[in-house]
């Protein structure tokens, strides 16, 4: 199998591309900016069109367009970017657009700084425009994810018609590793919705107003009812290591490779721990952690950010078991000398604070 | 029996919801006349923003995208970019697309997207209940300026047609109404030209409609438009701003 030595950001596009992405529209913003020079490098000459947008906000307006008329379609940006597009990230669910957007997530509140961090994870999982709406999220942990993550978010876009996020950080949009493109594909979906010209057929139509309460109660529930079932069909976790563990860790992302390492240096010591890493972040694989509810004694949540996703792991586990928390932030990585310490701190050493 | 008169096939059956005396009805009428003409109908997707000419998603029979305030000009980016042989139109106010979609507009007109767009300019939001937006005059009276607009606190009226001209992508713009019968003719000659202009791919179209607002003017239909004719026909340049050498006869 061909592999190629690339970035993140990189392989993500290059993905994108094998995955048959026909048009990107986006505005630079470090640490995601690879994605749109890649994309301007390379989309046109193979048979797609780049388009460099005015703003963020016209960027996915444009996604917004594109995907209403059938085609796949991506934009990539980092968090502050990822602000402005939520407006249009809300009409893009209610329409039932697909399209993949990425978000390589740097440090905030406001202008923040250019490191990694995981920050996002509420603006990504619980909404972040007005109105009741879920994106799918998935958060690739290495250059070979980005790439293969980026291919099933098309597909996922597509066969549920919701727009699909890409979570990253600053870490795995620009470091490099070997990844292979063999196993990406173009799989085509019907979408006989899309605005293409009436031609032989009933005009169709893209909008969100419900000025009636009555059709705007059908409406939601037909999202609630859409969303209920990618709840159900999609629970989507990597466990490592976890067949006989006592402790979980649970991460995601970077944080998630720097937790491999303390698995393994935990069970040179002699402790059965393992990692739970979800791949879907919304939605949150809930019914993955129930399997380990009845036997597992603690978990510790490591996350670049002051405490987001812990919440949807205390949901899920139901206070069946101690959560604790490890965490750096404003651009810092967590060391795995630091969660092995924060792990024996609190589970072995018998100093547990949840 | 001859038929003088049909209603286009460019319109679907809907009611318009339009107030009595105001100009919208006939605007998407000439244009629905003109996309019919040109035989469009199978090949056309409409962006409209939000605020009343929103509605006209219902009202014209083609294929049609409702977008955010504003944006119309970015969502029919995407999709002219998507289907570069289709015909993308665009149906906005003046509070959506000279205020809020200031950018959008000026930068799809500065990129030459092959889109053609229409401005219904009625000096105020119309559907909110009549606030002042950047092409209300100076001294009009509106819900957010009930004193008049004063230059002092709210600046000047914004000719968006006048400004847009200016720019190498902008390859047709003219601002027109719909107050006469013979202004209609040449309504009807600027969108069929804006038409050709995307057509031919020759760049940015904008036909500009100086429009009436009958409800929240407080005026009857006749008197708002002898008020749009007094008053808003010497605020912004009419005519055709910006044409290329072949059409012109």
């Amino acid at each position: 199998m061909e592999k190629l030595f690339m970035k993140g950001n990189e392989a993500l596009a290059e993905g994108a591309i094998r995955a048959g992405c026909q048009l990107y529209f986006g505005y630079p913003i470090t640490p995601s900016t690879e994605i749109i020079e890649y994309m301007a490098a390379h989309l046109s000459k193979r048979g797609g069109t780049f388009v460099q947008s005015e703003s963020e906000v016209a960027a996915i307006y444009m996604v917004f367009g594109a995907a209403g008329s059938g085609q796949r379609v991506m934009t990539a940006s980092s968090g502050l970017g990822i602000s402005l597009m939520q407006e249009g990230l809300s009409y893009m669910a209610a329409n039932e657009l697909p399209a993949v957007l990425v978000d390589i997530m740097r440090t905030g509140p406001g202008l923040g700084g250019l490191g990694p961090t995981q920050g996002d994870y509420f603006q990504a999982t619980k909404g972040g425009g007005h109105g009741d709406y879920h994106l799918i999220v998935l958060a690739p942990d290495s250059v070979q994810e980005m790439a293969d993550l980026t291919a099933t978010a098309f597909d996922l876009a597509d066969g549920y018609r919701n727009p699909v996020m890409i979570l990253a950080d600053a870490v795995l949009g620009q470091m490099m590793e070997p990844v292979s493109f063999e196993n990406i594909h173009v799989h085509t979906y019907e979408k006989p919705w899309a605005t293409t010209g009436a031609k032989g057929r009933q005009r169709n139509l893209i909008t969100s107003y419900n000025l009636q309460n009555e059709t705007g109660e059908i409406k939601a529930i037909h999202l609630e009812h859409k969303y209920q079932a990618i709840q159900e069909q999609l629970q989507w976790a990597e466990s490592y290591q976890t067949e006989d563990a006592e402790y979980l860790l649970v991460a995601y992302g970077t944080s998630a490779r720097v937790c491999k390492g303390v698995v393994h240096a935990l069970r040179a010591t002699g402790v059965k721990v393992g990692l739970l890493r979800p791949i879907a972040l919304w939605p949150f694989p809930t019914q993955v952690f129930q399997s380990y509810l009845d036997h597992v004694k603690g978990y510790l949540v490591v996350e670049m950010s002051a405490g987001q996703m812990i919440e949807d792991v205390r949901l899920a586990i139901q206070h069946q078991a101690p959560v604790s928390f490890y965490h750096r932030q404003g651009g810092m990585v967590p060391q795995q000398e630091e969660i092995v310490a924060q792990f024996n701190r609190v589970f072995l050493e018998g100093g547990h604070t949840s | 029996m001859r038929v003088l008169f049909e209603k286009t096939q460019a319109l679907t059956d809907v009611p318009f919801h339009y107030c009595p005396g105001c100009t919208h009805g006939i605007v998407q009428r000439v244009i629905g006349e003109i996309l019919e003409e040109l035989q469009l109908l199978e090949k056309t997707v409409g962006v409209t923003g939000v605020g009343c000419g929103g509605f006209s998603e219902q009202y014209f029979n083609v294929d049609f995208q409702g977008s955010a305030h504003g944006r119309a000009p970015a969502v029919a980016t995407g999709i002219k970019r998507a289907h570069p042989e289709l015909i993308v139109f665009t149906y906005q106010g003046d509070g959506d697309m000279v205020s809020i979609g200031m950018a959008e507009a000026i930068h799809a007109a500065a990129r030459g997207e092959k889109i053609t767009a229409f401005l219904v300019n009625n000096s105020n939001y119309g559907m909110t209940g009549g606030q002042m937006a950047p092409t209300t005059l100076i001294g009009q009276k509106t819900s957010t300026s009930p004193y008049g607009r004063q230059s002092e606190e709210s600046g000047y009226p914004v000719d968006l047609p006048a400004l847009l001209c200016n720019l190498k992508g902008a390859a047709y713009v003219a601002t027109v109404s719909v107050d006469t019968p013979a202004n209609v003719l040449k309504a009807k000659r600027a969108v069929r030209l804006a038409f050709k202009a995307q057509i031919e791919g020759l760049g940015f179209s904008l036909v500009q409609f100086l429009s009436t607002c009958p409800t929240n003017w407080g005026l009857n239909p006749v008197d708002s438009i002898e008020w749009m004719q007094e008053h808003m026909f010497p605020e912004f340049q009419m005519g055709e701003l910006k044409c290329p050498e072949t059409f012109r006869r």
